[in-house]
């Protein structure tokens, strides 16, 4: 009960009750909308994708008849499958991995450096374009033959890169363009953390006689933990989802949509072409059942591992 | 004493930045010189485009790497906004246009859809979040715990039901199609809110409903204008996240009159042959279609940068 109902007279009963907030009839109309969209858009959905990947359902005829478990049946069976995941994987790791220590990098320097907003907004710029311009403009820049990137390296002598043509370089190339459109924001997630360490800690460390190195290993770092937690658990579920990039920049100019030779067909790209180009849709609904399974086993065991919730701070 | 108090001295001297990095083996100079690249790394792609978008084909595929425009002119832009003439096109690109894509009306669709999205979404998920926030209903909790878990839920999971059931509703390649699976809700935008609702103090409320005015009179007339920055910035972020979209654009729209740009740059993509394909033209293109959202970004740039601590960390 609030002051504001304490203060009523007794016989309110019903404002000092709490009725005043209340009960379904006044909440329905405000949460009515966001219901209708939540069952019609989330919730149903959700379910009836469970339901369309035990079926063979086609686009064309709209309709599909329950087939039990064939479709994952050969989805186990079906070693693109396990191409693509393989792909996505290696996609993921070395995204993560060029992205998070330049952010981590970033995020330092802009804390010992700078505040200023101009220099936090370039940074994050790359961020808020859409994934078609920014692949647009690296196939551009790291075009095989005018490409700027490749001139570059020629001043250091370095022999023309294919990036995109060449099966064992376009994935470390799509996740290179894809470190560059997130490490300002993953950087600005991380500077907001660094903001939250008490400065004192390492006025008293200083005191004690510690290291640069030992104040970035023993205070940033393991308070940093909760953040870097959430920051991992955001862009690796991101990076297993990759798909706009690589459909963009591989299926341009005459190539085919994850190529060359199927090296960068991510699982949502075999999700997408089993669906729209060989319009088996049951198939495709069965694919991304796994790929949920897989992206809730990633962020509950990262979760754990990573003890997000807690900080070494309290 | 005058150890303690040297030592004292030291120690607050090595916080300082400056000498913390020199420690580091860094100097400040160094330090600046780094941030200073990875400026020029997010900006240049930007510049390369508007270079590129500016010089003539034929003196980029003489291999001319100038960083001013090779062969200044206006006609790549001409082309893209369709105020270039058969003959100039012909003149320009040195063959007969092959893929092209209609820059004004795909504009078109892109606000649309943008800005209707918007405006349903921020709405919608603000009385949701009010209600969740303030209204006390059975349930309240447990349904909340629903909206979120939505959160979870990956696009492509609900891509194919979402469009079975848009095409059940003979809705693709409309705007409604595009545009209602984001128009009522995001369990982001109604958990962003929600916080914000929590925040504001429940007294100049409480004396709202107590002068009997109704729960939709004290949101819109006390809750809004109190929280007019959150659902500004909310309203910004929702905005260009509709702009950037591409996977559900591009499934539910394939006729060339309701593509947003970005989806109709992609296809001008695919289109582009594997020889000498328009680059100039892209870039202009591409361009054109990034700058509505750099404009937002130099108008509300304070807004976004500082949303991000927020958006990602609660």
């Amino acid at each position: 009960m609030t002051a504001v109902q304490r203060a009523l007279p007794r016989r309110w009963p019903l404002l000092r009750s709490g009725n005043l907030h209340g009960g379904w009839p006044s909440a329905f109309w405000f949460l009515l909308p966001a219901l209708i969209g939540f069952v019609a858009f989330y919730l149903y959905p959700a379910i009836r994708g469970v339901y369309i990947s035990f079926t063979d359902w086609n686009l064309i005829a709209n309709e599909g008849d329950w087939v039990g478990t064939d479709n994952y049946d050969r989805l186990l069976d079906d070693s693109r499958v396990w191409d693509s995941l393989k792909v996505t994987i290696r996609y993921t790791v070395i995204n993560i991995v060029s992205q998070t220590i330049l952010a981590i990098g970033i995020a330092v320097l802009m804390d010992r450096l700078t505040k200023s907003v101009v220099i936090r907004g370039i940074i994050l710029f790359p961020w808020l374009i859409p994934n078609v311009i920014v692949a647009m403009l690296w196939v551009w820049m790291l075009d095989g033959n005018l490409g700027i990137v490749n001139e570059f390296l020629g001043w250091f002598g370095v022999d023309p890169i294919r990036f995109f043509t060449d099966t064992d370089k376009v994935i470390p190339t799509l996740a290179g363009i894809n470190t560059w459109r997130h490490m300002g924001y993953t950087a600005l997630l991380i500077f907001a953390g660094l903001q939250t360490i008490p400065k004192n800690l390492y006025e008293a460390a200083a005191l004690d006689g510690a290291t640069e190195r030992q104040m970035f290993f023993g205070i940033t770092m393991p308070l940093l933990r909760p953040i870097l937690a959430l920051v991992l658990v955001i862009t690796i579920v991101g990076s297993l989802q990759v798909f706009d990039t690589v459909y963009v920049a591989t299926g341009g100019f005459g190539g085919q949509p994850g190529g060359p030779a199927n090296a960068s067909r991510v699982i949502y790209l075999y999700i997408y072409q089993n669906a729209f180009d060989f319009n088996q849709l049951g198939y495709a609904a069965a694919i991304s059942v796994l790929l949920v399974v897989i992206l809730l086993a990633v962020t509950f065991v990262q979760l754990k591992l990573l003890r997000a919730g807690e900080s070494d701070l309290s | 004493m005058t150890a303690v108090a040297d030592r004292i001295e030291q120690a607050s001297r090595t916080f300082e930045p400056s000498a913390r990095l020199r420690k580091l083996g860094i100097g400040r100079g160094t330090a600046w010189l780094i941030l200073i690249v990875i400026l020029i790394v997010s900006l240049f792609p930007f510049w390369w485009a508007l270079r590129t978008g500016l010089s003539s084909n034929s003196d980029l595929f003489a291999g001319e790497q100038s960083l001013l425009p090779a062969g200044y002119t206006n006609d790549n832009f001409e082309r893209v906004l369709g105020t270039a003439s058969e003959a100039e096109i012909l003149d320009s690109l040195g063959r007969q246009n092959t893929g092209s894509f209609d820059f004004w009306q795909s504009l078109k669709v892109s606000v649309i859809v943008a800005t209707a999205i918007t405006v349903g979404q921020v709405l919608f998920s603000g009385m949701a979040a009010y209600a969740f926030a303030r209204l006390r209903f059975f349930g309240r909790d447990k349904l909340f715990f629903l909206f979120l878990s939505g959160l979870m839920v990956p696009p492509i999971f609900t891509l194919i039901p979402n469009l079975i059931f848009i095409k059940n509703l003979g809705w693709l390649n409309s705007y409604p199609g595009i545009i209602a699976p984001f128009f009522f809700m995001t369990p982001f935008a109604v958990f962003f809110l929600r916080q914000f609702f929590l925040g504001i103090s429940r007294e100049v409320e409480e004396a709202a409903l107590l002068d009997g005015a109704g729960h939709f009179r004290t949101f819109f007339g006390i809750i809004v204008p109190m929280s007019a920055a959150p659902i500004a910035t909310l309203a910004i972020l929702t905005y260009i996240t509709a702009w950037n979209e591409f996977l559900w654009p591009l499934v539910v729209a394939r006729a060339p009159e309701r593509q947003p740009l970005t989806v109709a740059l992609g296809q001008f993509t695919a289109q582009q042959p594997g020889t000498s394909p328009d680059w100039s033209g892209l870039m202009a293109g591409t361009l054109l279609a990034a700058l509505p959202i750099i404009v937002i970004f130099l108008v509300f740039g304070r807004r976004v940068v500082d949303s991000i601590g927020f958006s990602g960390i609660k």
